[in-house]
């Protein structure tokens, strides 16, 4: 298989793709028909796929390789549907000027929009092959057999994709009219298929855009405020101009950067650049005791994200709960990086980023940069992993600022630990107040969900005004970023599974969309799922337990969703459940589940949690998970991200907050954010519930928000102690077991 | 600038950088060596991880002139010619990465400890790997592809 070689675009690889307007329609134009996937926004088979006289394969996906295993996924689909080996294909992803725009790799979408849109035009363009080779064989198509590109007919003549390949063959809107296979036929979707880009990354083979190395590349840094708040009172650039290597210092307003001939020589004139600014730094922020009541306070706009009114008994016990999040970093372990390169007359320029929407990142860049879109080109080139919305975007702009200052030579800049820490945009802390009436039967009859979280969704590319790439808020001529709006239900973003997927007769569930707060926040892996689900799920023990039912029962008795049940019961099958069993105060057990966006992945999980009740320590020695994504492509992907987003969501719940003072962050490295080690990291063990005939679904978010909760419940279980402020540290659990 | 002589998975070169270069700089972009990679540049993640004299060591806060007379190992000199480290082969076969970022530290600080204790235990693995962060959640896997390493050898 081919991992694509950047160095490959540089020399010209020849592609043959047209991205001409759409033909021109005659009379009254037709309604286009609705396409699947990614197909119905980039109606081309050629931009998805080449065939080459040469044997050679090539796939164009808009969907990046984040560390998830995707582009490995949609290389066995096309692969599939096309008949042929997977070494055959080379996969070009993420780049403006090569494939098709399909916005940004997150929502754990790249199966249902660009996998569906792969399927139907791989099958489309076989089915066109195939069409050609039933009349240069004089066999009706239907007869023909292929195997690895190889088409044969019944009289044992064939011909060769290779041979039949000609240009202009997939010139042409695609119609999703060929079929794609059946599951029953599928011989490489659903094998757990080696991943393309790992053998690189345990061998120093050059995959992340760390690694690249241009002619004459030069090293940038940036310099940033203490604070968001801080003014620029004074800088001395000249005696930073002065220091070895150093050929450039920018400064734009208190957006501050250096270029020099080494990487070292600019992280020197870096630390000489900071020492040389003199700030003034306000106290800007909450006291972080307080944060949550502070958050409440903030302007807000509210939307409804559920609201149902049914007959049910009355209610005869009511119980109502808050519970709280802090901000979390997504913590990458490489810091962001990006290479930018003008021209040497200024006229274009291309950029080399780990972002997960390439053409999102232009659009913005474009708009700060004064360049028209297509004099810019953004080309995805591996990172470390983000999770999310991370410092990637924001370092691509710096990259290009500090390039702009050295025209004609390419500017590689690698964000300190610190830079990403104190500037990167959290996920929000969140405020979730819920209540609930329970009938005499132990029913829940109505539910109320209140959740109260900045920006989940601020990105850049946003079609309204403004600019989400943070150095250009500090620039003289400062950009705004744009007014965050709700992303509405079914999928939300604050309110991601805020919306219960249990049968209740009543609910109201509300968001409260803060848009401007403490900390600067977006897209974090599950966005506010995990929030939702921990507050949920938590609830759901807390209703169960006052219903004096099990867990489980209690779920499965608010719960038709067959999937759903089906999921729960596997996971407590897995994990061997007893209900009435009780905790002896230091060990216990507990359960989670959700349909993440309450359309997607399923995942139920259950927990052992053990706690050293003298240091408020929480130990989680082992979780058992169960999980539904439809139909299964790479099942051991589906696992490796699965289990993955358990081991993360075990950090988040039992280590993390972003700290900060009223001065401004603190949390600027590893030992001022520390995540989970492994001495610490629980051993997993998955069920995968295939549904082959059902479309396949993402699942790099789905088992967070269930181990969140899971945790919650097991530390009630074990100690009989609610906690519902998350994160569960040591002094704060200890201060809790003490209070109790 | 002076030159400094250091000794790479077995070759010698002379590096024109200050004496105080962080050794991950020169191996990066003057030895054009992808494996140990900036993570913290304190010291504190392990993505950087060399061996010096067979000893793990974080090429992010290890100063060039320290290193005269001594021998570097990264990631790119585990592997023999046509033949990738067992280590390297474990990695693939558990498909113990998710973005990867982090395998050059595991796989290093695997290599120190199975020099030093040819079958370790699970909790061996476990506390030897402990300073090395994995953000992915992929540490299961790391543990299984370091025990394969030890089966298949």
């Amino acid at each position: 298989m081919n991992a694509i070689s950047r160095r490959g675009f540089a020399t010209g690889l020849l592609l043959s793709f047209s991205f001409g307007p759409a033909l021109a329609q005659q009379g009254t134009p037709p309604q286009p028909r609705r396409l699947p996937g990614s197909l119905q926004t980039n109606r081309r088979l050629d931009a998805w796929l080449h065939i080459g006289a040469d044997g050679k394969v090539t796939v164009c996906t808009g969907k990046v390789e984040i560390g998830q295993g995707a582009v490995t996924a949609l290389m066995q689909i096309a692969a599939e549907e096309l008949d042929v080996l997977p070494g055959r294909i080379t996969m070009v992803s993420g780049d403006t000027a090569l494939t098709p725009n399909e916005g940004v790799t997150s929502g754990s979408q790249s199966m249902e929009q660009g996998g569906t849109a792969l399927r139907f035009a791989a099958a489309e363009a076989r089915a066109i092959l195939l069409a050609k080779a039933a009349t240069r064989l004089n066999a009706p198509a239907a007869r023909l057999t292929v195997q690895d590109g190889m088409v044969t007919a019944p009289s044992g003549n064939g011909i060769s994709y290779w041979a039949l390949a000609e240009d202009g063959l997939l010139r042409r809107e695609a119609t999703a009219s060929a079929r794609p296979k059946p599951a029953s036929e599928h011989r490489i979707v659903g094998q757990p298929v080696q991943r393309l880009d790992i053998p690189a990354k345990v061998t120093g083979g050059q995959i992340y855009v760390q690694d690249m190395r241009l002619p004459g590349m030069l090293f940038g840094r940036v310099v940033r405020p203490p604070s968001y708040a801080a003014r620029l009172l004074s800088v001395d650039l000249d005696a930073v101009r002065r220091l070895p290597g150093v050929v450039a210092v920018v400064r734009d307003g208190r957006f501050l950067g250096v270029v020099a001939q080494r990487e070292e020589q600019a992280v020197k004139a870096r630390l000489a650049l900071a020492a040389a600014a003199r700030w003034d730094v306000p106290a800007s922020l909450p006291e972080p005791a307080v944060l949550h009541d502070a958050l409440k306070t903030l302007r807000h706009d509210t939307t409804t994200s559920s609201e149902k009114a049914g007959d049910a008994a009355p209610v005869a016990q009511r119980f109502s709960a808050t519970f709280t999040k802090h901000y979390l970093s997504h913590a990458s372990i490489g810091p962001s990086c990006a290479v930018a390169q003008y021209a040497a007359d200024q006229a274009s320029l291309q950029v080399w980023s780990h972002t997960q929407g390439v053409f999102p990142l232009r659009a913005d860049l474009a708009k700060v940069l004064a360049l028209p879109p297509e004099k810019l080109r953004v080309t995805h080139v591996q990172g470390s992993g983000c999770y999310g919305h991370n410092g990637a975007d924001d370092v691509a702009l710096d990259a290009a600022l500090l390039a702009r200052a050295v025209p004609g030579k390419p500017v590689k800049l690698q964000w300190m630990r610190d830079d990403e820490f104190a500037w990167e945009p959290y996920n929000p802390a969140m405020v979730i107040e819920v209540s609930a009436g329970l009938s005499a039967e132990g029913k829940v009859v109505d539910w109320t969900h209140d959740v109260f979280s900045q920006g989940h969704n601020n990105r850049p590319g946003s079609p309204q005004n403004g600019i989400n790439l943070m150095p250009a808020w500090l620039l003289e001529t400062p950009h705004a970023p744009p007014y965050p709006r709700a992303t509405p239900q079914p999928a939300g973003a604050g309110d991601r599974n805020a919306v219960p997927l249990y049968d209740f007769p009543n609910q109201k569930v509300l968001h409260h969309l803060i848009p401007v707060g403490p900390l600067r926040t977006s897209a974090l892996r599950t966005l506010g799922a995990y929030g939702n689900v921990f507050a949920l799920e938590s609830f759901m023990d807390e209703l169960a337990e006052a219903a004096g039912q099990d867990p489980i029962a209690f779920r499965l008795a608010h719960l038709k969703d067959p999937r759903g049940r089906a999921v729960i019961e596997a996971a407590a099958r897995l994990a061997n459940w007893q209900p009435g069993t009780r905790g002896d105060g230091t060990h216990g057990r507990g359960f989670g589940f959700a349909k993440y966006k309450g359309l997607s992945c399923y995942v139920a999980c259950v927990v052992e949690l053990e706690i050293d009740r003298a240091t408020g320590t929480i130990r989680i020695p082992r979780v058992f998970a169960a999980a539904d994504a439809g139909q299964i492509i790479n099942p051991d992907g589906l696992r490796n991200q699965i289990e993955g987003g358990i081991v993360q969501a075990t950090s988040w719940t039992l280590k993390e907050m972003v700290r900060f003072t009223p001065e401004g962050v603190t949390s600027r490295d590893w030992d001022s954010y520390p995540i989970l080690t492994f001495p610490e990291v629980p051993k997993v063990q998955s069920v995968l519930l295939n549904q082959p005939d059902q479309p396949p679904l993402g699942s790099g978010e789905a088992s967070q928000g269930p181990t969140g909760a899971a945790i919650a419940n097991a530390l009630k279980h074990a100690t009989g102690l609610r906690l519902r402020a998350l994160p569960f540290t040591p002094e704060r659990v200890k201060a809790a077991l003490e209070r109790n | 600038m002076p030159a400094i002589t250091l000794t790479v998975n077995g070759h010698h070169h002379q590096v024109a950088a200050e004496a105080d270069t962080p050794l991950l700089y020169v191996l990066r972009n003057d030895l054009a060596l992808n494996g140990p990679r900036f993570g913290c540049g304190l010291g504190q993640c392990g993505a950087c991880t060399v061996l010096v004299d067979g000893q793990a060591t974080r090429s992010c806060i290890t100063e060039i002139g320290s290193l005269e007379g001594r021998s570097v190992t990264t990631l790119e000199g585990l592997a023999m010619p046509g033949r990738l480290h067992a280590l390297q082969r474990a990695f693939i076969a558990e498909q113990a990465a998710q973005c990867g970022y982090c395998a050059n530290g595991m796989i290093m600080a695997a290599k120190a400890l199975l020099d030093s204790t040819p079958e370790p235990s699970e909790p061996d693995i476990r506390d030897a790997l402990a300073p090395y962060l994995c953000r992915c959640g992929t540490h299961n896997r790391i543990i299984a592809a370091v025990q394969r390493a030890v089966r298949e050898g």
